[in-house]
């Protein structure tokens, strides 16, 4: 991969990967779950070969969307953990929403927002999961009681049309924060970038060099 | 049925559209069945079977007169069978055909996802569409009555179609034409009603104070209907639902949800959209990659 010389890595291929897994699964759970949601979108189903492969297909995208957002938690969790300078963050967000980086306090490796993305997916994919396996006709349709699966039926999809408002929000964020997709697609940033949009994790990566190697880059320090 | 044009729908799973329904002028059919007529003999059951040629795996004695031992995808209906001990202390055989009541108001068509695979005729049977049946099992969410049954073979949910292949060229359903005591009643909804309250003032003189007919008005009344020496109390019947009625769960569910979480999902995006256009992107500036390399610089030289 050519990366200019200055180039930080913000995310490792294992990152890398492991994300587009779960945003591939995502994508695919929204598409078919949409489907058996609303009349307007069964249309969808046909993308999946039917409306008999659509329902038997969902469920088995969900598990491995579980598995690979496991490996997102253990990957991610340590650098969303919440701090002071996301409440300050998150009391600027007047500032932030329009782009006025003079008035928005200086964040470290993820900023505010990014981590109730984290956190909220991080409660709702297992509440699909677990709401989603009542509902899984072919295995467990007699495991629980139907009205358990009613229940669950409205919690399941309470919880998706949660995640997928917030998806949007995290795909319109990476795309309004240019050069966001470049650093989960290509793995890197600039250092202007990181400058501008994680000024703390800048200072944090100039400060300990290459002392952590997975954090900095391929550039090369001068000796 | 399905492949036949049927222009006499009243009801369409999962369509946003007003079904074709011209052909409306319809007599409303009812079955109706007279429980104290009813001496338990099953002939329905195997009516029910060789009529519409289900023949469900032979299963094991439960010590029990109900055989099969549950409604599944080729047992359409069954008797159950109720041992009552009423105030005198005397025994009293409560026996009852269960099946699909055909809700004026149905909830597996309410909870099904699947465009036309459950359908309501103007005459008030609900049908199982199967080529159309995706085997969610949303279905058995809906129902209050707990009919509906999941094929694992072929993943299509099943139940009574009181017989609307025989009833829409003028014949009764199986189990009516089998019945030998004339338990089991077919014909225009409110024929059976006036015939109902005929055996109903019998049976009242006869000591059954509380006789009544079953036809729940919480689903909007029902196409099965139930003459009962103990009205006061159906679930003395093998626990036939009191009060019967789609549940609050899944009206929240498929109803306003439906909209308005598509509203909320388009809310959003739109959202995103008229902020691009307005705030617009948040791009790098020349200065702020400067002040990113003096960082680095600085930190490098420190560290060397």
């Amino acid at each position: 991969m050519s990366r200019p010389k200055n180039a930080i890595v913000r995310y490792t291929l294992a990152n890398r990967v492991n994300h587009w897994i779960t945003a591939i699964c995502f994508v695919l759970l929204v598409l078919s779950g949409l489907s058996m949601f609303h009349p307007m979108l069964f249309f969808l189903s046909g993308l999946f070969g039917g409306g008999q492969w659509t329902r038997a297909v969902h469920p088995w995208i969900g598990v491995v969307l579980l598995v690979s957002y496991l490996g997102l938690i253990v990957q991610f969790w340590r650098e969303n953990l919440l701090n002071r300078d996301d409440a300050a963050w998150m009391k600027s967000i007047d500032a932030v929403i329009v782009n006025d980086e003079e008035h928005t306090p200086p964040v470290g490796r993820n900023n505010a927002g990014q981590k109730l993305v984290f956190w909220s997916m991080t409660l709702l994919i297992p509440v699909l999961f677990f709401s989603g396996l009542t509902l899984w006709e072919v295995y467990f349709g007699s495991a629980t009681s139907i009205p358990v699966q009613r229940a669950a039926a409205l919690i399941h999809s309470l919880a998706a049309l949660a995640a997928i408002i917030i998806w949007i929000v995290h795909v319109y964020a990476a795309i309004w924060v240019r050069h966001s997709v470049r650093a989960m697609t290509q793995g890197y940033v600039t250092p202007g970038w990181a400058w501008r949009h994680h000024r703390k994790w800048l200072l944090e990566l100039a400060q300990h060099g290459k002392q952590d190697g997975a954090i900095v880059s391929t550039r090369k320090p001068r000796t | 049925m399905s492949e036949l044009q049927s222009q006499d729908y009243v009801r369409i799973s999962a369509t946003t559209m007003t079904p074709p329904m011209a052909r409306s002028h319809e007599d409303q059919v009812a079955k109706l069945i007279d429980v104290s007529r009813c001496i338990g003999c099953k002939a329905c059951q195997s009516a029910c079977m060789e009529w519409n040629d289900l023949r469900p795996e032979i299963g094991h004695f439960e010590g029990s007169y109900e055989n099969p031992a549950d409604l599944g995808p080729s047992v359409w209906t069954l008797m159950k069978f109720a041992e009552h001990e009423n105030e005198q202390g005397n025994l009293e055989w409560l026996i009852r055909k269960d099946g699909c009541m055909h809700c004026e108001d149905p909830g597996c068509l309410k909870a099904c996802p699947a465009p036309g695979a459950i359908v309501q005729y103007a005459n008030g049977i609900v049908d199982f569409i199967s080529d159309k049946c995706i085997g969610c099992g949303y279905c058995v969410k809906g129902c209050p009555f707990n009919i509906p049954r999941i094929s694992k073979q072929d993943h299509k949910s099943y139940k009574c179609t009181l017989c609307s292949d025989r009833v829409s060229v003028g014949l009764e359903p199986a189990c009516v034409k089998a019945c030998p005591t004339g338990a089991i009643m077919f014909g225009a909804k409110t024929d059976m009603q006036q015939q109902a309250q005929l055996r109903i003032v019998e049976l009242k003189t006869r000591g059954f104070e509380n006789a009544g007919l079953y036809d729940p008005q919480e689903v909007g009344g029902t196409h099965v209907m139930y003459v009962l020496h103990h009205a006061d109390k159906p679930s003395l019947y093998s626990g036939l639902p009191d009060k019967p009625r789609i549940s609050a769960t899944v009206d929240l569910w498929k109803g306003f949800i439906k909209p308005l979480g598509l509203a909320g999902i388009a809310l959003a995006a739109l959202a995103g959209f008229f902020h691009w256009i307005s705030a617009g992107p948040n791009e790098v500036t020349e200065e702020d990659e400067a002040e990113g390399e003096r960082v680095l610089r600085e930190g490098e030289e420190k560290l060397s």
